[in-house]
């Protein structure tokens, strides 16, 4: 079976800026694929050249197995760019039945409509949508076309708690019918809610490819802070589940998956702690983690 | 059996009619194309409607004439110099890039968008020199006069779009008219060129827009220059404006998709 989306050892440069560094990405038709990184990480760039508005500098990008940039390619796909804008002066149900004709069979309307949460807004100029509606939109014209593919890079932005969760369940939809998604986003839980597999991106290279689950158990779950009555030696913690330890004279800082077995084994070593604070890791420090790891062990990414 | 892409002209009626509709609802666009030339026509043409030169030739139809090449011109230069800068502006290039839609067909569309409000532009023009200029002619010389004005256009969209293309869309609108304004002035648009300034005289011969206006002044047969001079100097500054339209957009095109 071809390919819905391939990147073969595609290296992506802006001048001495390297992009991508090497990313191979086989994403089968029927997937749905979430791609995960901070700011920078190459994640824009990636889909940028799957869809063929960029080109590799090396290595090649492949949609349905052939030229991204084919329209027979684009014809089967629909894209929500963090990046675009429509005529403002047109309504929303002019701008979608504008780039349904750009489809061979487009759905209906009212269906772009439905699903896009947008039937109250439908005879709106578009100039005149909030955030979140205009998000909507660009959503409603990716799907328009009833594409078998869908790229969506940073879906969620500017939208409230409310209209992200009802997005996600749209899309949910989307994907049941068996199509392929290929999103970006910044949230694990988004992608762990969403997608089948989820493909870290760091520094332009794919740091992990693995179901949401298996990241989730490699990257730490939580900061743990506290304050020691002596400085903690690092042996202290030895052969303990934890990464990425601060200690800035009494006060210690520490990455870890299982903050209970971290802080029982202290207190098993009889080491006397208090201000002690666990807090949820933000996916900056989630991702510290993978990166050190990667970079530490130079280990090959699980597929 | 599934098609592999849309129709090609199906998808051209309605990525022009989304043009159209775009344009008529920003007054901006269409209130001034559509009013200016009735403004002009109205300071400069109506008291002179009813003289005659020398040779015969109706002072208000000649004067129709000069202002349906500014009505056109203008019509050209600010729907794709302000039009891309403001399609720029708005990231639409990018949305639209990652569609199906061929860019000769978004182009296109935008030619004819741009063709219709032209003819719109003149007819109200002519139909404004009739009823309250009393000018009279012939339905065959109104006719020429279009066809006239829209061969010759092709120069005006290649600078239309290299401003579009080289400039912000806050840029565009100060740009195309300190461009455009003065060129269609030395022109002879708004004042006939034999009344300007003797180095104003020399400059014009070589400006697009004033091969342009002996276009529009050949069917009342009052052109300084015979009408295949006219259309050579258009194509000649169609090959050099378009040069210009492509650098400007592979320049910006280098940028974004690349």
């Amino acid at each position: 079976m071809t390919a819905a989306v391939e990147l073969i050892g595609a290296h992506k440069s802006y001048g001495t800026v390297e992009a991508l560094r090497g990313v191979d990405i086989a994403i089968q038709p029927g997937e749905v694929v979430a791609m995960l990184g901070p700011n920078g990480a190459g994640k824009t760039t990636s889909i940028s050249l799957m869809l063929g508005l960029r080109k590799p500098t090396r290595g090649q990008a492949r949609l349905f197995g052939i030229d991204p940039g084919d329209r027979r390619a684009r014809s089967r796909t629909g894209v929500m760019l963090q990046e675009s804008g429509v005529p403002s002066s047109l309504t929303v149900r002019e701008v979608i039945d504008l780039f349904r004709a750009y489809y061979p069979q487009p759905a209906p309307t009212a269906e772009a409509l439905r699903r896009s949460g947008l039937e109250e807004q439908a005879g709106m100029q578009t100039g005149k949508l909030s955030g979140g509606q205009r998000q909507r939109l660009y959503y409603a014209l990716a799907i328009c076309g009833d594409p078998e593919l869908l790229f969506l890079d940073e879906p969620t932005v500017g939208m409230d708690v409310e209209s992200r969760r009802a997005f996600l369940a749209s899309i949910k939809e989307f994907a049941a019918t068996a199509k392929t998604v290929v999103l970006t986003t910044h949230y694990l839980e988004e992608a762990d809610e969403l997608a089948q597999r989820v493909v870290v991106i760091d520094h332009g290279v794919v740091i992990a490819d693995a179901s949401p689950r298996e990241i989730k158990s490699r990257v730490a779950g939580k900061r743990v802070s506290f304050t020691t009555e002596q400085p903690l030696s690092p042996e202290a913690l030895a052969g303990l589940p934890h990464s990425r330890i601060e200690i800035d004279g009494l006060r210690v800082r520490l990455l870890s998956n299982e903050p209970e077995a971290v802080l029982g084994a202290l207190f098993r070593r009889g080491v006397h702690l208090h201000d002690l604070e666990v807090v949820g890791a933000d996916l900056e420090e989630a991702f510290l983690t993978l990166t050190s790891r990667a970079a530490a062990s130079e280990e090959v990414p699980v597929s | 059996m599934s098609v592999a892409v849309a129709p090609a002209l199906p998808m051209l009626v309605a990525q022009t009619r989304a043009q159209l509709l775009n344009y008529i609802r920003i007054p901006a666009f269409s209130l001034t194309s559509l009013a200016l030339p009735l403004v002009f026509y109205t300071f400069f043409g109506l008291p002179n409607a009813g003289k005659h030169f020398p040779d015969g030739t109706s002072v208000g139809l000649y004067l129709m004439c000069s202002f349906g090449a500014y009505a056109v011109s203008s019509v050209m230069v600010f729907s794709f110099g302000i039009g891309v800068a403001n399609q720029r502006g708005l990231k639409l290039d990018l949305l639209q890039r990652a569609t199906p839609l061929p860019p000769a067909v978004a182009i296109l569309a935008q030619v004819i968008m741009a063709a219709l409000f032209a003819v719109v532009a003149l007819v109200v023009l002519m139909l404004y020199v009739v009823v309250v200029g009393g000018v009279r002619f012939p339905v065959q010389t109104g006719l020429e006069i279009i066809g006239l004005l829209l061969v010759g256009a092709l120069p005006l969209i290649g600078m239309g779009m290299a401003i579009g293309y080289a400039s912000g869309p806050n840029a565009a609108p100060a740009i195309a008219n300190l461009i455009y304004l003065p060129m269609a002035f030395a022109s002879g648009m708004f004042v006939p060129v034999g009344d300007l300034p003797d180095f104003i005289q020399k400059i014009a011969k070589y400006l697009p827009t004033y091969h342009y206006a002996q276009l529009a002044y050949t069917p009342v047969h009052h052109a300084d220059e015979a009408l295949q001079w006219a259309l050579l100097w258009s194509a000649v500054w169609t090959v050099i404006l378009f040069a210009a339209a492509i650098r400007a957009y592979r320049r910006d095109a280098l940028r974004k998709f690349s």
